[in-house]
């Protein structure tokens, strides 16, 4: 069995952010990046499902980015994946998602992945397309937002989560794409062993532009900061300062 | 121009947000016309043309069979912009559209402008704490709405047409689509687990975030929580990590609630936390971040040591008590 997993490198959010000089993307120079949340979920189910399947499966991460993606790719391998696939491009952060999943689609349809996970969205775009367009391209079943996963025999048997505390159960027959949700399990932290063991796994690189043919379908014209409203009241101070101030307001607020 | 706007309905009725999305359509000045998988008893409150599917012979949760119906709409009525909400059927199905007709997606909207060569729309980005403006590449474009950014418009007058679409109606290979046999089958629902807390009853609500650090520092906001006279909620983090029961958790995918009093301790507002709160009648977070997203909406941001500032307030309120 072939299992994938796609994931995208992102700054860490809790940053300040300022508008690049070209105004189209945000300034990179002092972030710190990570491995997208939800694509965290969605490495340790392919690996929780390569060690139900007593290791038989091969697991490859694929990630398309700057030089810089690297790191997260050796993330995914030190939780488990088996080898990397980087999509080498240095506009990676900048690409639609038309262009991202395109790309993807044209490294791995050649390779009969049964299954491929991924988060449902990245945390600093947040547009939720690049799952379910490469399983259009491949002609593969599509399980989106997924909070549960089971599989046997060839078939997934998934709990989507919908709004308001539902959830829908939905199977089907591999191959297919699963998006993931967090809390859909716990992502394990790597061992000091498996980063060691993750250093010599192989990382293939894949000049994007073998890949990428492909114009975006919406392009950006401009960031903009966020609007101000105008404003709530700040207080700040030591916290008993703070408190004195709180306290009156909430008690008039419960009245 | 003109949108055609994908309604929601499910287990046995319509979901309330399909409105936000005619408010959309009137936000935009187009024409609009809606395509819904629902019950021909039941049809939406809308005024423009409605192609409505019986969900009785399509089935609720069959995304191939629901792409391909939104494609004969968009076949008959030649639409600018298909609208999905920005939901769990929208992240489902937006993408397969827009994959099938070869056109661009844009994702959340929370604004849109005219513009000389195409319609701009601006997107939160950095969980909320930019925005993008973007403009499609193709026509027509496939776009997501926020939850919440947009009011609702529920009409007063009937529809002004009712087109039944039959299966006969969606033509697979007219469609582009491959669908005899659905490839996602939906088994059925899981409900919500309900252990007697209605946080949507609640005129008080005090939530933890991960701010609190550990699950030992919620039981200061619990303690605010009945100080206050109200209940404990929780941002999705807390809930994953078991802190909380899933009933308490505050958001898009949680509960939606509007209480007269919202505290947010240690929550930075990440979005799908601010759709389920927006509404409360007055925000208070208390957060060492003074940029937290969450600030966009709080009436008070109190800035410090969350576990600090409530172990001060709770002094305060005690002993006044």
């Amino acid at each position: 069995m072939r299992l994938l997993v796609c994931i995208k490198q992102v700054p860490d959010l809790e940053a300040a952010f300022h508008v690049a000089a070209d105004g189209r993307w945000i300034d990179e120079g002092d972030l710190a990046f990570r491995l997208n949340e939800y694509d965290e979920y969605a490495v340790e189910q392919a690996v929780l499902l390569k060690e139900q399947l007593d290791g038989e499966p091969e697991l490859t991460v694929a990630s398309l980015g700057p030089g810089r993606v690297t790191e997260a790719i050796k993330k995914a391998l030190a939780m488990g994946a088996d080898r990397g696939v980087h999509l080498v491009d240095d506009l990676g952060p900048r690409r639609d998602p038309w262009q991202v999943a395109s790309a993807l689609h044209a490294a791995v349809r050649e390779e009969a992945y049964d299954l491929i996970f991924t988060g449902f969205q990245s945390a600093d775009r947040g547009s939720a397309q690049v799952g379910p367009l490469l399983a259009g391209l491949l002609g593969y079943a599509c399980l989106t937002t997924v909070v549960g996963f089971e599989y046997a025999d060839g078939r997934v048997n998934v709990r989507r989560e919908l709004e308001g505390g539902v959830k829908a159960v939905v199977e089907a027959a591999l191959p297919a794409v699963v998006t993931c949700q967090l809390g859909l399990n716990r992502p394990r932290y790597p061992t000091l062993p498996n980063i060691m063991k993750a250093k010599r796994k192989e990382i293939r690189s894949l000049p994007v532009e073998s890949l990428l043919p492909e114009a975006p379908r919406v392009e950006t014209e401009r960031l903009l900061p966020r609007p101000k409203r105008a404003a709530g009241l700040v207080l700040d101070g030591d916290p008993g300062e703070v408190a004195d101030r709180l306290v009156p307001i909430l008690r008039e607020k419960v009245r | 121009m003109k949108s055609l706007l994908v309604g929601e309905f499910r287990q046995g009725g319509l979901i309330e947000a399909t409105y936000e999305l005619a408010g959309f359509g009137a936000a935009c000045g187009d024409e609009a016309s809606m395509l819904l998988v629902g019950s021909p008893d039941n049809p939406p409150l809308f005024a423009g043309r409605v192609y409505l599917a019986d969900v009785a012979w399509v089935g609720e949760s069959a995304p191939g069979a629901h792409r391909d119906l939104v494609l004969e709409a968009i076949r008959r009525e030649d639409p600018d912009q298909i609208v999905f909400l920005h939901s769990s059927y929208g992240w489902d199905i937006a993408p397969r559209v827009a994959l099938a007709l070869g056109v661009g997606q844009v994702s959340q909207v929370v604004a849109v402008e005219p513009g000389a060569d195409a319609r701009h729309y601006t997107v939160p980005i950095m969980n909320g704490k930019l925005r993008m403006q973007v403009v499609p590449a193709t026509r027509p474009v496939v776009v997501t709405i926020q939850a919440g950014a947009f009011a609702p418009l529920v009409s007063e007058s009937a529809p002004s047409a009712t087109v039944a679409l039959q299966p006969a109606s969606a033509d697979p290979a007219a469609a582009g689509g491959t669908d005899t046999a659905p490839a996602e089958r939906l088994l059925g629902y899981e409900a919500a687990e309900r252990g007697g807390v209605d946080l949507a009853q609640a005129e008080v609500i005090v939530s933890a975030g991960r701010g609190i650090g550990t699950q030992e520092n919620l039981a200061a906001v619990r303690a605010l929580a009945q100080a206050l006279g109200g209940e404990l909620g929780a941002s999705r983090p807390l809930v994953d990590a078991g802190w909380v029961e899933h009933e308490r958790q505050v958001g898009s995918t949680g509960q939606t609630v509007a209480p007269k009093l919202y505290v947010a301790c240690g929550i930075s507002g990440a979005i799908q936390h601010l759709a389920g709160m927006r509404r409360s009648g007055y925000i208070v977070a208390i957060n060492k971040d003074r940029e937290a997203p969450i600030a966009e909406v709080a009436d008070v941001l109190a800035v410090g040591d969350v576990n600090q500032l409530l172990a001060a307030v709770l002094t305060r309120l005690q002993n006044e008590a």
